[in-house]
């Protein structure tokens, strides 16, 4: 007889031991601070050698799939703030792209433009701090993260002077944004852009050539392209595998195919490669952004005939999907027709990209699984959802 | 050279520490609560209902259309209608919440609310500071609690109340101007009917 599929979960470790000794396992979590959050990782270890991990989800499960199918259309945007809360526009837009995509909604210029500056933003503040976040698993106790957040204030302040919230922005609309981008928030930006090159360098100055983050992250947690292909991570984790795949270069959402800028690749997929791309994807998003600055033109910020209330699309289904800082964030919605949908589906590129953690941690030691962890850039809100 | 690159981070830090001492944007925390950044205008926290005049149960704009209490997406607003009515902003006789409850505690403060709000009666307050210790009762806010003046609103919002003023007065000088063609028109029929009046009884002789 087949064993359940939970059964199989839960069966200990056979697992043979070389030498003497016995397999020690060890909860790692939920209230573990290099968690980011609430997850627990069930690491079976053969004295500081781990020889199997089982992530443990669904401590901060909050049903926001059960929630889209329940609120209306227009009520669910607050809800996606709260998925990567560190992300709250870039899954403000994955959501009203796929809304967009199920009514056949158009987005003025202006609004496209707006949404790119923002996103660029938000992936400039959500590496940084990943950056630092990382080097605080590796021991760093606080200078690059309070160098990364003090950059990130920066931008968070125009998000807050902006839409009203600094990290619950509940900015976008379907059709376009809440609010215009007035002039003094542009050369707020425009401001923060010029600032953030002499940022980047000093982080870098910092932390590229530091010998201590080389010898904890060269080499260590390799992801082979293959299996970060078959597994489905995105963004930069799969980018530092040496695939190049960026849904802004694939898809050309919004108006991306406007503007010129590269993707960074790694070689090898280890820590250090994670930590080079986003170093890299930084400066990248940069120059998206002084391009969006430079050419954004005037006109509607939103549809003047888009629906707010009263919101019901026709019978239908659509995906949309981003590159959010983090992988490819996906919207999948199917309409019945109602006030609400009748399925919807979050994919968050934190819980998938999370799913190889296994793989990256065997036969490392067990200080370096929290540094592999750190390296995946995962926010708690969206593994669980 | 091992160490080169820690070297080089160190003397980043040590450029940030003595630049502390002088720049403005080295240095910049502040020591809260007893220094505080400004709030940007736009910031916003939990809703509050506005009121105009003196009297906050007279002036309170809202009419009890329950619009906002069906958007709201956790559902953290309770309303009860009145019976009787009261003269809402334009002199119409409109029906007022007796009861309007909001419940801190479950708010998201997402703003949706008064976007969806015709009648601009419900706006985002940016007093954040709102703990207690009563985690039932004194989260429940009631409309008394809630009431908070159009001159406050102007305090905390001045350019979106300034915009919300206009509007409002455009609509009441809109609505004093069809209640004065109503007024005129009915005058205007009343006006054949009498002067037909006579005639009606002039036919007879
Ligand atoms: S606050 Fe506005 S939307 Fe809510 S009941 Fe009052 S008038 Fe209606
Ligand atoms: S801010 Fe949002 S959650 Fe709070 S009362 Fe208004 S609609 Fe409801």
């Amino acid at each position: 007889m087949s064993e359940s599929l939970l059964e199989a979960w839960n069966r200990p470790p056979t697992i043979e031991v070389d030498g003497e000794g016995e397999l020690l396992e060890v909860a790692m979590g939920p209230h573990h601070p290099s968690t980011h959050g609430v997850f627990r990782m069930d690491v079976v270890l053969d004295g500081e050698r781990v020889i199997k991990l089982k992530p443990v989800f669904g401590y901060l499960h909050r049903n926001h799939e059960q929630i889209g199918q329940t609120v209306g259309y227009l009520q669910m945007m607050p809800y996606t703030d709260r998925l990567d809360y560190f992300c709250s526009l870039t899954n403000n837009w994955a959501y009203a792209l796929a809304v967009e995509k199920l009514v056949g909604q158009a987005v003025p210029e202006r609004a496209e433009y707006i949404r790119v500056i923002l996103a660029e933003l938000t992936r400039i503040q959500n590496h940084a701090s990943t950056i630092g976040f990382l080097t605080q698993e590796m021991g760093a106790s606080g200078t690059p993260l309070m160098y990364a957040f003090r950059e990130r204030e920066k931008i968070l302040d125009l998000f807050e002077s902006l839409t009203g919230s600094r990290m619950m922005c509940n900015y976008m609309r379907f059709g376009g944004c809440r609010v215009d981008m007035t002039e003094a928030h542009l050369n707020a930006a425009r401001k923060i852009v010029t600032g953030l090159p002499r940022f980047i360098d000093e982080f870098e100055n910092l932390l590229t050539s530091n010998e201590i983050l080389m010898a904890r992250s060269q080499g260590m947690g390799v992801l082979k392209p293959d299996l970060a292909v078959n597994a489905g991570i995105t963004g930069p984790m799969l980018r530092a595998s040496g695939v190049n795949y960026d849904i802004r270069k694939v898809d050309h959402y919004g108006i991306y195919d406007r503007f010129s800028f590269r993707v960074p690749l790694g070689e090898h997929g280890d820590i250090y490669d994670r930590y080079m791309v986003r170093v890299l994807e930084m400066r990248e998003s940069l120059k998206i952004l002084e391009q969006a600055l430079k050419d954004i033109p005037a006109g509607p910020f939103i549809d003047p005939k888009a629906k707010i209330r009263g919101f019901k699309p026709k019978p239908g289904e659509a995906y949309g999907r981003i590159e959010a800082p983090k992988g490819e964030l996906g919207f999948y919605l199917i309409s019945d027709g109602g006030t609400s949908p009748y399925r919807f589906r979050i994919r968050p590129p934190s819980f998938i990209n999370l799913t190889v953690l296994e793989d990256m941690c065997i036969g490392q030691n067990v200080a370096d699984v929290v540094v592999v962890f750190g390296s995946v850039d995962i926010v708690l809100g969206e593994v669980d959802r | 050279m091992l160490g080169e690159g820690l070297l080089k981070g160190l003397g980043e830090t040590a450029r940030n520490f003595a630049g502390s001492f002088v720049s403005k944007e080295r240095l910049t925390t502040v020591q809260y609560p007893e220094e505080r950044e400004p709030l940007p205008e736009a910031s916003r926290a939990f809703p509050f209902l506005v009121y105009d005049g003196a009297d906050w149960e007279a002036g309170l704009r809202c009419v009890a259309c329950q619009i906002c209490e069906k958007e709201c997406p956790p559902k953290c607003i309770y309303i009860e209608k009145s019976k009787d009515k009261k003269p809402d902003y334009v002199g119409k006789p409109q029906i007022y919440p007796a009861k309007f409850d909001i419940d801190i505690s479950v708010c998201m403060s997402c703003q949706i609310c008064v976007e969806v709000c015709p009648f601009e009666a419900i706006k985002m307050d940016n007093q954040f500071e709102l703990a207690t210790d009563d985690r039932f009762g004194g989260l429940l806010y009631d409309r008394k609690e809630l009431a908070r003046s159009n001159e406050y609103y102007h305090k905390i919002h001045p350019t979106e109340a300034a915009e919300v003023d206009a509007r409002l007065a455009e609509e009441k000088a809109k609505a004093e101007e069809k209640a004065k063609a109503v007024a005129a028109a009915a005058a205007a029929k009343a006006a054949p009917a009498m002067a037909a009046k006579p005639a009606e009884g002039a036919q007879p002789q």
